[in-house]
């Protein structure tokens, strides 16, 4: 409803859309100004370059690094590669969200709702687990919680059928109730999993759902660099791809909207002052140059890998060892991993030469951008030995405050390696202690 | 989990860089029978033919980008599963607009019919102390279908009218211009209902129900549309 009414508005004030434009490359000024961006055109095969005083990403989030997600296809996270590509460094990326209940492999996301209203986990043998995980609250632990009650079933060999999945039972409800409050999930579960709630559990397991971390940001949208948050002139973010941090390493339900519409907002409106303020700068030489190499690199390659099967493969590594429940084992795993699918990365071959509408074109792009954020998501995660919100680290449990409680930055070095450094955390008036439930 | 399904689907294909003709080409699959649709497009895609064009994000009916001629029928790929339509698959871009590259079509007609029935609440009055406008469950059920609507196209690319008026602005914009007719806090209705009683508005609906069919959400579509056919007899002024 959010989306449709911010498209009705934007009707209303005759706001102009590139639609199927793709942000491939961010202009900066030597000085480090914003002076664009350059985009490829679907439908046309053109490269644009688009000069402006200030460019706003809001370019959403990157859950499609996981095999298992409630995202889109085309939540790919190449606002926040774009930015890391130029210089920005990333805020947070190890903090990621799982949420419990996604249909299973699908990972379409099956609302808080359904718990909400009396739903209940039950692994293999039928038994209501999350009251040995948490025995006050139960169900309605906090989503990163149960995530990990339910990758714990499983592993213990508590999931449906061996598998990796748990039920979501609904059955004891009234089905009226079920019907007109949980439409979605009976349509979902009948739709796509042939299962009638009503009388049967719903396959679920965790999938991917919201990055906490992203393009660093303040209160005013604007994004800023390094331990002293410099703000970058004419650069702005907002939502899932921005990193405001008013999460820290965990989100609660529904405080998504504080990205899009508080922050949104206020990042519109500092823009629109600053625009207003400022010269356009000069166009940069040659601005659509990286943007071209890019894309004949990729269109001349007479490799023979598979981008669909790097891709799966990636998704299926970063699901399987960067997901709910990390090592360090499992992260130096992965960071072999990824260098040798980068390589892979490098062949990779495009059948479709053509100019119109080459969506084969921009999957792979955007392959280098999955790889690029799953660089600096590992990264993060290996070197944050402590568990703290989203991130949980099976060999170092406990959240540890006198060495992590801040923020992480990683940047790109020239060679293409993350560097990481880190910022203090601004406190509120809460101080952070121990979860039980 | 049952085992796979081997089908074939038939695919109607159009490059303009390649002819001037449309044509067929038809993959051997195999899928398990509750992959959706778009899986199966996706393999094709992802392992047989890199250059098939199709439009598809969020894989589950939501942003409605996926319509598309489905043995016959317009529905969303990612709302059919293969096991709902194998074993003999064919699929056609959607109907009445231009097709651009294989499913790929020109969607700037559909949203131009769209946007002529100013779909944006239209009120001028402040908001009572700076809050949000508030409306009784009952005032909210007279449009809440209608909000539903996530301008996918099917209804509209499945009607006879649109297909041989293109003038018509069709049913989604119908649609979407009796979501805010019939929402209190609206001011816009008779502006709306003025513009549909034009020639290219609602009395070129035959009443076929195709778009009720089609509609991937569930919306009464032909409901919808008759019940501004009747605001514009009755509530007019």
């Amino acid at each position: 409803m959010i989306l449709q009414t911010l498209y009705q508005q934007c009707i209303k004030r005759d706001v102009r859309f590139f639609n199927e434009f793709y942000v491939t490359d961010l202009l900066r000024t030597d000085e480090g100004t914003v002076a664009g961006v350059v985009a490829y055109e679907l439908a046309t095969g053109e490269i644009h370059v688009f000069r402006s005083k200030a460019v706003l990403f809001a370019t959403g989030g990157y859950g499609r690094v996981f095999s298992v997600t409630s995202n889109a296809h085309a939540l790919t996270g190449d606002g926040p590669a774009v930015a890391y590509r130029r210089g920005i460094p990333l805020e947070d990326m190890e903090m990621y969200q799982f949420h419990p209940t996604g249909i299973y492999k699908m990972g379409i996301l099956l609302s808080e709702a359904v718990r909400g209203e009396g739903g209940i986990l039950r692994n293999h043998a039928g038994e209501r687990f999350m009251e040995r995980y948490a025995p006050t609250v139960k169900d309605l632990a906090p989503r990163d919680m149960v995530s990990r009650a339910i990758v714990a079933e499983v592993k213990e060999g508590r999931g449906i059928d061996g598998k990796d999945y748990v039920h979501l039972d609904v059955t004891h409800l009234d089905p009226e109730i079920i019907e007109t409050k949980l439409p979605d999930v009976t349509e979902f579960a009948r739709i796509y999993l042939g299962v009638e709630p009503t009388t049967e559990g719903v396959p679920i397991q965790p999938t991917a759902h919201y990055a906490m971390g992203g393009i660093p940001t303040n209160t005013d949208g604007q994004v800023v660099l390094g331990a002293n948050e410099t703000p970058v002139p004419g650069l702005y973010a907002a939502g899932e791809c921005a990193c405001v941090s008013v999460h820290g390493a965990n989100r609660l339900g529904t405080n998504s909207l504080l990205d899009i519409v508080v922050f949104g907002r206020r990042g519109g409106r500092h823009m629109a002052g600053y625009a207003a303020s400022v010269p356009l700068p000069a166009k940069p030489e040659a601005a659509a140059d990286t943007t071209r190499a890019e894309l004949d690199v990729l269109l001349s390659s007479n490799g023979s890998e598979n981008v669909a099967d790097i891709r799966s493969e990636l998704q299926r590594e970063m699901f399987d060892k960067a997901g709910v429940v990390r090592t360090e084992e499992s992260l130096s795993q992965l960071q072999t991993i990824l260098v040798g699918l980068r390589e892979r990365y490098a062949h990779a071959v495009v059948q479709d030469k053509g100019k119109l509408f080459n969506t084969e074109l921009m999957e792979t792009w955007e392959l280098g951008c999955l790889l690029d954020i799953s660089d600096t998501l590992a990264a993060g995660a290996l070197a944050r030995d402590e568990s703290r919100g989203g991130h949980f680290r099976e060999d170092h449990p406990l959240r540890d405050d006198g060495h992590w409680l801040r923020h992480s930055l990683a940047s790109r070095e020239p060679d293409g390696s993350v560097r990481l450094a880190y910022k203090d955390v601004k406190m509120g008036p809460y101080v952070p202690m121990e979860r039980k439930y | 989990m049952a085992t796979t399904v081997e089908f074939t689907m038939k695919i109607r294909r159009y490059n303009p860089e390649v002819g001037t003709e449309p044509w067929w080409d038809e993959f051997d699959l195999e899928m398990e029978p509750n992959d959706r649709l778009l899986d199966a497009l996706h393999e094709v895609k992802w392992h047989h033919d890199g250059t098939l064009a199709l439009r598809r994000s969020c894989a589950h009916g939501i942003c409605g980008s996926d319509a598309m001629l489905i043995n016959g029928e317009n529905a969303l790929a990612c709302k059919v599963l293969v096991a709902d339509v194998a074993p003999n698959v064919t699929i056609e871009p959607i109907r009445g607009l231009p097709v651009l590259k294989d499913l790929i079509v020109d969607m700037e007609p559909f949203f131009k019919g769209y946007e002529s029935v100013l779909p944006y609440l239209i009120n001028d009055d402040q908001p009572p102390d700076d809050r949000e406008r508030l409306q009784t469950p009952e005032e909210l059920e007279k449009f809440e279908d209608t909000t539903k609507c996530i301008l996918c196209a099917a209804c509209t690319t499945s009607c006879p009218v649109f297909w041989s008026d293109d003038e018509y602005v069709g049913p989604a914009a119908i649609v979407n211009a009796h979501r805010f007719i019939n929402d209190s806090r609206d001011h816009g209705a008779q502006e709306r209902l003025r513009i549909l009683s034009e020639k290219t508005g609602v009395f070129r609906c035959r009443t076929t129900f195709n778009c009720t069919e089609a509609c991937p959400r569930g919306i009464k579509v032909t409901k919808a549309i008759q019940d501004v056919k009747r605001s514009i007899l009755f509530d007019r002024f």
